[in-house]
């Protein structure tokens, strides 16, 4: 029951990272640049629903709502400004600025909200599920987090697979001058990708404040690094490969902690991460998958 | 090409002047500060002796830095009106960055500081430290705790309790009050103050026949998940979970011990202290955990009375220990200094000869915020009583 209990709770970080993974690696798939400022939109979003929600005493799904809203105008915002501008430079001074851009939020973060941590009410309203007289509790926001994680999953792949701007991502993400030429907009494309995946950072924000619920300006900066892990781990480009890179990494990450060492928790994970890129350098689902977002 | 560049452009130019008036907008506090300073000074006719601070203001431990710095500067203002003695605080960021304080550290030695207050964190301090050695600067730290920032250095002093005898102090209260046979602890490995307080308190447990059943591990980067560590006292039946920790990652233990259903006795140290302040708790999660702090806002002695409605006035908020402990660490200095004769001119090593004889001697006995009739050791630690207590319906209360 302890193995299941660990498990779940695997499952549900790993849920987590999953959403946040999905931004990298649509970004990537379609722009060819690491986001690094990923990470900190989440923070964006958790502050954005912290304010709507206490704030201005908002109900949850709307609070949720305008933070999506918020870090959707922002992640357009970022590409616009930082990114945009530098589509024919050199990747590594892409790579700089999104760093740059990161700390850019984390700061403005702390100027408007002050350094000091908010203890953040979670958004799922019921409490945990108790199972087997006890011996299995499961909160809520575990429950919601797994299933929010899938149904975004399941509604990425039909926006890809099933749309036309879908088509136009992934003709993008394929041949970025073939497609220019058969008449798609890549500037709108790319700033499509960057609001959907600014969103997700968003609903990401809020699930892992309402799990982990401290709220400070470098909340969002090590989940979005170990999400960054799971969406190489799982093939970076590939939107099944980041929803199995998290869950994968949320597990292994609970497990090791639980049946090896808490403090070797980070060194298991990483390790694990290394002999997979050894045996398989484009990740877990990196070639066998054909449609790259 | 060029019609495609207008919106952008104005769009730069925009951002540009938003940029450039936040700027003249910080130009300007300081600005006025600047003029307060020097109305200060010349309501005076002595200079004011340069006090050197360092600390984080930005990144992760800001929280910590800023606090030292606001209760220091309190101190400052009310000792320069009381005419006399004139002190002049320069505080510098190190963003909790070994290397940063040192460049920090040097920066205020070209200003000509004199005595240095901090740093405020553990790390830094460590590398800082050795510095105001070789330089003979008279270090007196608000908040490092662990027992390597005073070790070998005969300048440097604490403020705050040393790690050592928290850990020992934590162990027999809990002895002493009997609070819980099986003990489970949780701490940070990452970290050195976390680190030094469960080395002590396991020991002196041993010592003291305290079971202690689960001891589990987590680091800055793995502060989120804590179902694990939590699962593991449970199923060793631990009644009492000792947290060695800072009050962010406490809160997210009593949530999830609370999701969980699990409901032993939570026992903190110094650093959980402000869990009460973060805003927005549920102080539900929190009660009945007791901790042991020098400083409870609460208090009703005139002093802190005094200190909390000033702080709250200019900042907004309840001071925490650190706070106090910044403000604390700038009067021991004037309490030592204000029947001498020292002056802005008198050279720093000579002032740290004076403070280090001054600070070590018998006589000298220090009472503030954080604790009655401290005295220091040659070695740098102080001596004062922590004092235990209990977070009852939201506050916190004294347990004894």
């Amino acid at each position: 029951m302890t193995f299941l209990s660990h498990l779940i709770s695997g499952i549900s970080l790993g849920s987590i990272y999953a959403i946040i993974a999905l931004g990298y690696t649509m970004v990537y798939g379609i722009a060819k640049m690491l986001n690094f400022a990923h990470g900190d939109v989440i923070m964006v979003g958790g502050y954005m629903s912290f304010i709507a929600m206490i704030y201005f005493g908002w109900p949850p799904l709307l609070s949720i709502l305008f933070a999506m809203v918020v870090c959707t105008v922002l992640g357009i915002l970022i590409e616009q400004l930082a990114y945009k501008p530098l589509r024919a430079a050199p990747s590594l001074a892409v790579l700089i600025t999104a760093i740059g851009v990161s700390y850019f939020l984390q700061n403005a973060a702390q100027l408007i909200f002050s350094a000091n941590h908010k203890s953040y009410s979670s958004v799922v309203p019921f409490g945990s599920l108790r199972l087997f007289n006890d011996r299995l509790i499961i909160s809520g926001t575990t429950i919601v987090t797994i299933i929010v994680c899938i149904v975004i999953i399941l509604a990425l792949n039909t926006i890809v697979n099933k749309t036309k701007i879908g088509k136009a991502m992934r003709a993008v993400s394929e041949d970025k001058d073939a497609a220019q030429l058969m008449g798609i907009n890549i500037n709108k494309t790319i700033s499509i990708t960057f609001a959907i995946g600014s969103a997700l950072a968003a609903v990401a924000g809020v699930l892992l404040c309402s799990a982990y619920p401290i709220l400070m300006p470098t909340t969002g900066a090590m989940p979005g690094i170990k999400a960054f892990t799971a969406a190489v781990f799982g093939g970076i480009g590939s939107i099944p490969g980041a929803f199995l890179g998290g869950i994968l990494l949320g597990i292994i990450e609970i497990l090791g902690k639980a049946y090896i060492s808490t403090q070797l928790s980070d060194a298991i994970v990483f390790a694990v991460l290394i002999i997979i890129l050894l045996v398989k350098p484009t990740g877990l689902l990196g070639k066998k998958v054909l449609v790259k977002v | 090409m060029r019609k495609h560049m207008k919106p952008r452009f104005y769009l730069t130019l925009i951002v540009a002047l938003v940029l450039c008036l936040a700027m003249l907008a910080g130009c300007g506090d300081k600005g006025t500060k600047k003029a307060d300073d020097k109305q200060a000074e010349t309501s005076d006719d002595a200079a004011p002796i340069k006090l050197g601070g360092i600390g984080p203001l930005t990144g992760g431990a800001a929280v910590y830095g800023i606090a030292v710095q606001n209760g220091a500067n309190i101190a400052v203002e009310e000792i320069n009106a009381l005419g006399g003695m004139q002190f002049k605080l320069n505080f510098q960021d190190d963003e909790h960055d070994t290397e940063k304080s040192v460049n920090a550290y040097n920066v205020l030695k070209d200003w000509g500081m004199q005595i240095l207050v901090g740093t405020v964190t553990t790390v830094p301090c460590n590398a800082v430290g050795p510095e105001s050695y070789n330089d003979r600067i008279f270090t007196l730290t608000p908040s490092a705790s662990s027992p390597e920032v005073v070790e070998g250095k005969d300048n440097v002093f604490q403020m705050c309790f040393s790690d050592t005898n928290q850990g020992i102090a934590a162990a027999q209260y809990i002895q002493e009050k009997d609070l819980g046979s099986k003990i489970a602890i949780i701490y940070n490995n990452s970290d050195a103050y976390s680190t030094g307080i469960y080395e002590k308190f396991s020991s002196e447990a041993e010592a003291k026949g305290l079971e202690v059943v689960s001891t589990t591990t987590f680091t800055e980067d793995t502060a989120n998940d804590f179902s694990v560590q939590l699962t593991e006292a449970q199923n060793a039946g631990a009644d009492l979970v000792f947290l060695p920790i800072y009050c962010p990652p406490a809160a997210l233990i009593l949530a999830q011990a609370k999701d969980m259903g699990y409901k032993p006795a939570f026992f903190g140290v110094d650093g959980m202290d402000g869990i009460l302040e973060l805003e927005n708790f549920d102080t539900e999660l929190a009660e009945g955990v007791m901790l042991l702090t020098p400083f409870v806002a609460d208090a009703t002695d005139d002093l802190t009375v005094a200190f909390v409605e000033k702080y709250k006035d200019l900042h907004g908020e309840v001071p925490n220990q650190f706070a106090a402990d910044g403000y604390d660490s700038v009067y021991a200095i004037y309490e030592a200094l204000k029947d001498s004769d020292v002056t802005a001119e008198t050279p720093a090593s000579d002032l740290c000869e004076l403070l280090i004889g001054i600070f070590t001697s018998d006589d000298f006995v220090f009472n503030g915020l954080t604790g009655d009739n401290m005295t220091w050791s040659k070695s740098g630690e102080v001596a004062k009583s922590p004092k235990g207590i209990v977070i009852e319906n939201g506050v916190y209360v004294g347990i004894d």
